[in-house]
């Protein structure tokens, strides 16, 4: 019984964190935010010679050869740098080839995907906040696709979009490479300007279907909400840092606002209520990896727990710096945004609890 | 990151299975009618009868008792492990077998004699406290000290061989069956606050002491004050050096703490709220049908599995001799929070029948919500309000300053 972490995955986050402290500071992400999409994969790049892009991905291809937990601990290390770039579409579409792929698209992806050569995304999402497989609109007729996604990660930087779609039978997973025939790519005005949406619409846009598409379907789903779970752990540890920093610096009344009661109690009711969700995405992650009958509903509730702190958190931290933490210049919105992607990415907290509800049968 | 048990400590637990199917049996489970009122709330098994206490003679001697407290004082003195005390606390509820005693002699008292109390003292106390043949009450908060506790005017003065106490308890838990109060006391009055406290064992039979019940909000008298009136106590009673028993008791309290902020019973209630959710009826339909209490019940349930989940990492932690730092500070504040939530949740799954009390058969759960309900909000009190709990993790966890106007 050892609930931690390896050795090995203290590294792999300590690693992360430390590249990400010197190569991405906010001044850094802040030029990207501002700019039209280039320089997102020059990090992307940098990062992928860290391993990031290939965590998952089996060495045979080029990756890490790890597990979710390990997916993860980075996630969480992105989260708390504000790091903009294509992740979480780039490790849904990663678990969506390495579980619903064949062997000729494994190969044809996976190995240029690790090295941050080529980059993959998925799209998903509808209109309506529609996310359920089961009504989903985009359908899949002798492999051409027809229908619109809505919030598609980094789709016109991508080299290739897995998309989640419904043949005659059923749902599945079909790969559409850049440039396809019937493929209209439109960018979406986003609050989080770190993580970019675009919207897709296919009109008989051939595609590849992935032949365990159907079976991977949840595991590519429930791989996001843990990894987005992930991320607005590590946005929400890098706000109550900042919070807590601001409040021993800041003086007002003659002492730092730290020292006021309802300071104290604000922080820490934010720590009390962070610091025991990090076990809780642990736990998601681990189930994701090795107690599978368990992962379904787990990253159901983590989505919906960590989504809803970490908005929380934002809001209690901004509110905490006053005046400053309104301004443009002052960094604390970066990580607003992010919560406001979180919060919606992959479904509203609601949406999670009441699929959380259904699987245990209430 | 591996949830199972190695073999070794697997082929632990199946001894201590054995073990248990062979002194525990079902016979000795129902011998004795259930337990009521705050402990059995807890999910403790409170028996002291003489069936149990052959039982825990039994389960010291094999080392599952009190691992922590040396064999000659009547422990089960076994190397520090974390792992192993889980394994035993998880069977022996399994089994509903007699565990360590339920209460602050064994928890608190018997630990602080270990590492503060004189020879004769240690021989005298802690075998029976540990079988709970000698019961204690804890003589700490005063009416006018309950969070500010070093602030206390309980006074001791020394006239030849005893101290003789005056002043007056409060929040006395279970002093009028106990038979030994552990009390702080201020012997030295022109000290500052904290160096001017002693740590007094006085046997509750002196005359002097006057114990008179305190009814709660919940109906019961769980709690006395206690009124000391020239009572003369032994001076072999002090435990610790005099105008050190701050130090001498700050032990104890961190004990306190870690009693009350476990999850295990607050599980036991969420299914509880869950199941009569699921089989009684609002409105047409099972309470557990409608959005708000399916929504409600989710988050949490979150909140209670992030609880059960830092249960394994602050093991674990413990298990590799790691400092569990704000992981360990908040797990009181945010347990307690969380038992009261769900106690509260209860009382809308109930809907207006949450105005029915304990043994209403119109209730679909003989109105023990609603009681629990109330306890809830003692539980967040006691040990350390929930403000409380905030100042030290502000301070201490997160290095916010103390405020410059109190006296701490």
């Amino acid at each position: 019984m050892d609930f931690g972490l390896s050795e090995d995955q203290l590294l792999l986050k300590d690693t992360i964190k430390r590249f990400l402290a010197e190569r991405c500071p906010t001044t850094r992400v802040r030029q990207i935010m501002e700019s039209d999409g280039a320089p997102e994969r020059g990090l992307w790049r940098e990062l992928a010679e860290l391993g990031v892009a290939g965590v998952t991905v089996p060495a045979v291809h080029g990756g890490l050869e790890r597990e979710l937990l390990d997916l993860a601990l980075v996630a969480e290390e992105l989260g708390y740098a504000a790091t903009p770039g294509p992740f979480i579409g780039a490790a849904m579409a990663t678990v969506a080839l390495v579980e619903g792929g064949d062997a000729a698209l494994q190969q044809r992806w996976l190995p240029a995907m690790a090295s941050g050569d080529a980059l993959v995304t998925v799209a998903w999402g509808e209109e309506h906040g529609e996310w359920s497989p089961e009504r989903l609109q985009t359908t899949a007729s002798g492999n051409r696709l027809r229908g619109r996604k809505l919030m598609v990660p980094n789709a016109l930087a991508a080299d290739a979009i897995i998309v989640a779609a419904r043949d005659a039978s059923r749902p599945g997973l079909w790969i559409v490479e850049r440039d396809a025939v019937g493929t209209d790519i439109q960018a979406l005005a986003v609050n989080d300007l770190t993580r970019r949406l675009d919207s897709v619409t296919f009109s008989e846009t051939p595609a590849v279907p992935l032949p365990g598409g159907a079976a991977a379907l949840q595991r590519v789903f429930d791989a996001g909400l843990i990894l987005v779970g992930a991320d607005a752990y590590g946005g929400s540890r890098r706000c109550l840092e900042m919070a807590s920093s601001y409040a021993l610096t800041r003086e007002q009344f003659g002492q730092v606002i730290g020292a006021f009661q309802a300071v104290k109690h604000q922080l820490a009711n934010l720590a009390a209520d962070l610091e025991p969700s990090l076990a809780l995405v642990w736990y998601a992650a681990h189930a994701f990896d090795r107690i599978v009958d368990q992962s379904t509903r787990h990253a159901a509730i983590v989505k919906a727990h960590m989504a809803d702190l970490y908005d929380r958190i934002t809001r209690d931290t901004t509110e905490l710096h006053g005046g400053i933490g309104f301004t443009w210049e002052f960094d604390l919105h970066l990580w607003f945004r992010r919560a406001i992607f979180d919060r919606s990415f992959l479904g509203e907290a609601s949406y999670h609890r009441e699929r959380a509800a259904e699987l245990a049968g209430w | 990151m591996d949830l199972s048990y190695s073999t070794e400590y697997e082929r632990f637990r199946a001894e201590v299975r054995a073990f248990l199917e062979e002194h525990w049996t079902e016979a000795d489970r129902n011998s004795s009618p259930p337990p009521d009122g705050a402990a059995a709330l807890m999910g403790a098994v409170v028996r002291s009868d003489d069936r149990a206490t052959a039982f825990r003679l039994k389960a010291i001697e094999r080392g599952y008792l009190y691992r922590h407290i040396p064999k000659t004082y009547g422990g089960g003195e076994q190397p520090y492990d974390p792992l192993k005390s889980t394994i035993i606390a998880e069977e022996f509820r399994r089994a509903k077998a007699p565990g360590e005693v339920f209460g602050q002699g064994p928890s608190m008292l018997a630990p602080t004699l270990v590492e503060h109390g004189t020879e004769a003292q240690k021989q005298f106390f802690i075998r029976d406290t540990l079988l709970g043949t000698l019961r204690w009450c804890q003589g700490y908060s005063e009416p006018g000290s309950g969070s500010d506790l070093a602030s206390l005017r309980t006074r001791a003065e020394l006239d030849g061989d005893f101290w003789v106490v005056n002043g007056q308890k409060i929040w006395t838990s279970n002093a009028i069956d106990a038979d030994w109060m552990f009390a702080l006391v201020r012997t030295e009055p022109e000290a500052p606050k904290h160096d001017g406290i002693s740590y007094l064992l006085i046997d509750m039979k002196t005359p002097g002491l006057e114990v008179r019940p305190l009814r709660q909000m919940t109906g019961e008298s769980d709690f006395s004050e206690v009124f000391l009136d020239n009572v003369r106590v032994p001076k072999q009673n002090l435990v610790g050096p005099r105008g050190k028993g701050w130090i001498v008791s700050r032990s104890t309290l961190k004990h306190e703490r870690a009693l009350i902020g476990g999850s295990f019973l607050t599980r036991r209630t969420f299914d509880g709220v869950v199941m009569m959710a699921q089989a009684a009826q609002l409105r047409g339909q099972p309470a557990i049908k409608h959005p708000h209490i399916r929504q409600r019940l989710v988050e949490l349930e979150s909140r209670l599995l992030a609880s059960e989940y830092t249960g394994y990492r602050l093991l674990t932690m413990q298990a590799r001799g790691e400092e569990q730092g704000l992981a360990g500070m908040v797990m009181k504040l945010f347990t307690t929070q969380l038992g009261y939530d769900v106690s509260q949740t209860a009382m809308n799954v109930l809907g207006d029948r949450g105005a029915l009390a304990r043994g209403d058969l119109n209730t679909p759960d003989m109105g023990m919500f609603s009681y629990a309900y109330m306890w809830a909000l003692g539980v967040l009190i006691a040990g350390g309000t929930a403000n409380i709990q905030r100042n030290i993790i502000a301070e201490r966890g997160l290095g916010m300053p103390r405020d410059a106007a109190s006296k701490r």
